[in-house]
């Protein structure tokens, strides 16, 4: 019984003193590790952006996508471990199924977030379950309305103009305060997500990334897909030269 | 559609017609068991959320039974959502009730409501479950007598006093050929600002021909 958690940190539900949980924490632990996501809410749409970290040069490029949908105009992005993404967006394509079943109509950004932020919050309950070790951003598009919400390991979640998670979010959110969201267009903002994700990469401690970027819009049809190659790779181009001026100008 | 010995009936003629700037829902006034009136004076027209109403036809106490369990629904939907539900939203609820207890269900339901979506919206549940959205609908055992007579007269972007014309006669000309129709005609006029109740007294029916 000695050390950092003192036996605090044995249930996810056990209380600290202090008001803490100790579970939860260190769950957010596990999503400042990972690489940095994005979402960005701008007129006409939402965009998604993601820093996927290679971790062999074994891996194919392209697999493994952090970037997942749970509807036509849903998607969803998650920091933090992989494979607790994959559980809350299978999650969420649970409810926006059994939205459409009783509804006949596609679920809205606000009850999508709700639902999911009941369902991490009850991963904090149990002895028989972790807290999800994964920090989810969900954008939606409907109806010419776009919404972006972001949750955490304790099942709080906001609603967001613009948001960032994993290790260079700090980087990426005072990124994101200088833009000015609500006039920008969804192609602007994808070179914005572009430019953001490669400035909170850190070249010094981590090798090489993938850039994964989708986007919910007019262009798209209304749909969530994976913004054209072409479109990418001039925004990693632009992003990678201002970064580089920026770099001779300091 | 088979009641069972004694089952009270809605034997029946409803409509709902959208109209510029709302919509207006009608019924007869008549509840039959068999032969006897059991009620002359019934309300068909229920409420199932603020600007949402339904026109029940067929078992009455299947229909009320349908209906309280939609307006609970929708209650839910409104506090978890915090907006009121569409029109869509209602007549979908009432739809998969219809349709997933069909067999022991007699239930012909129109609905009719107002949203900030979609403005005056009427939706036909018939029979089956099917669900279909029309500019206006009729139901219920007196409407087969007036199909023509509506199809002649109604009209897009009515006004609001064309929409209570247009129901009045179409209710009037049905009551008069189906024995199971009769009594007052009953109308809520619903619009963004709210739902007016109208009567009209058996003795102020329009008349027409009667031979």
């Amino acid at each position: 019984m000695s050390g950092i958690g003192t036996g605090y940190d044995i249930y996810s539900s056990t209380y600290s003193p202090d008001g803490r949980l100790f579970q939860i924490e260190y769950a957010n632990k596990a999503v400042e590790n990972s690489g940095t996501a994005i979402g960005l809410r701008v007129k006409g749409g939402v965009v998604l952006a993601v820093e996927k970290l290679v971790q062999s040069k074994l891996v194919v490029p392209g697999s493994n996508k952090r970037i997942l949908s749970a509807d036509m105009h849903v998607g969803i992005v998650s920091a933090g471990l992989l494979s607790d993404g994959r559980y809350i967006a299978q999650s969420a394509r649970d409810e926006a199924k059994s939205w459409r079943d009783n509804y006949r109509q596609p679920i809205s950004g606000k009850s999508m977030a709700d639902r999911l932020g009941l369902f991490v919050q009850a991963h904090t309950l149990y002895s028989s379950v972790r807290p999800l070790g994964a920090g989810t951003i969900i954008g939606t598009y409907l109806d010419g309305e776009a919404t972006l919400y972001m949750i955490e390991p304790s099942g709080v979640y906001w609603g967001y103009h613009g948001c960032a998670v994993g290790k260079g979010k700090s980087v990426a959110k005072t990124e994101i305060e200088k833009l000015k969201l609500d006039e920008m267009s969804v192609q602007e903002a994808v070179r914005e997500a572009a430019r953001i994700i490669h400035t909170a990469h850190d070249e010094a401690k981590d090798k090489d990334f993938e850039l994964e970027i989708t986007w919910i819009c007019e262009e798209s049809k209304g749909k969530h897909t994976a913004v054209p190659k072409d479109i990418v790779e001039e925004a990693e181009r632009l992003a990678k030269e201002s970064i580089k001026s920026e770099m001779d100008d300091a | 559609m088979s009641l069972k010995p004694g089952e009270v009936n809605l034997g029946t003629s409803i409509m709902a017609v959208a109209f510029n700037g709302g919509v207006i829902v009608g019924a007869d006034s008549r509840t039959t068991t068999g032969s006897y009136i059991a009620n002359r004076v019934t309300d068909k027209l229920t409420k199932v959320h603020d600007l949402i109403y339904c026109c029940r036809s067929g078992s009455a106490a299947d229909t009320q039974a349908v209906a309280d369990i939609v307006q609970y629904y929708l209650q839910m939907y409104s506090v978890q959502q915090d907006e009121p539900p569409t029109v869509h939203v209602a007549a979908t609820l009432f739809q998969e009730m219809c349709y997933q207890n069909k067999d022991q269900l007699s239930a012909g339901i129109i609905v009719a409501g107002w949203d900030k979506k979609k403005g005056g919206t009427v939706y036909n549940i018939p029979l089956g479950g099917a669900l279909i959205q029309q500019p206006f609908a009729i139901g219920g055992s007196g409407s087969t007598y007036i199909y023509g007579y509506c199809d002649s007269q109604y009209k897009d972007n009515m006004t609001r006093e064309e929409c209570i014309e247009f129901v009045k006669n179409s209710l009037a000309l049905a009551m008069s050929r189906d024995g199971s129709s009769g009594g007052v005609i009953r109308m809520a006029v619903i619009t963004e600002k709210g739902v007016e109740r109208l009567f009209v007294p058996g003795d102020k029916l329009p008349v027409h021909w009667q031979g």
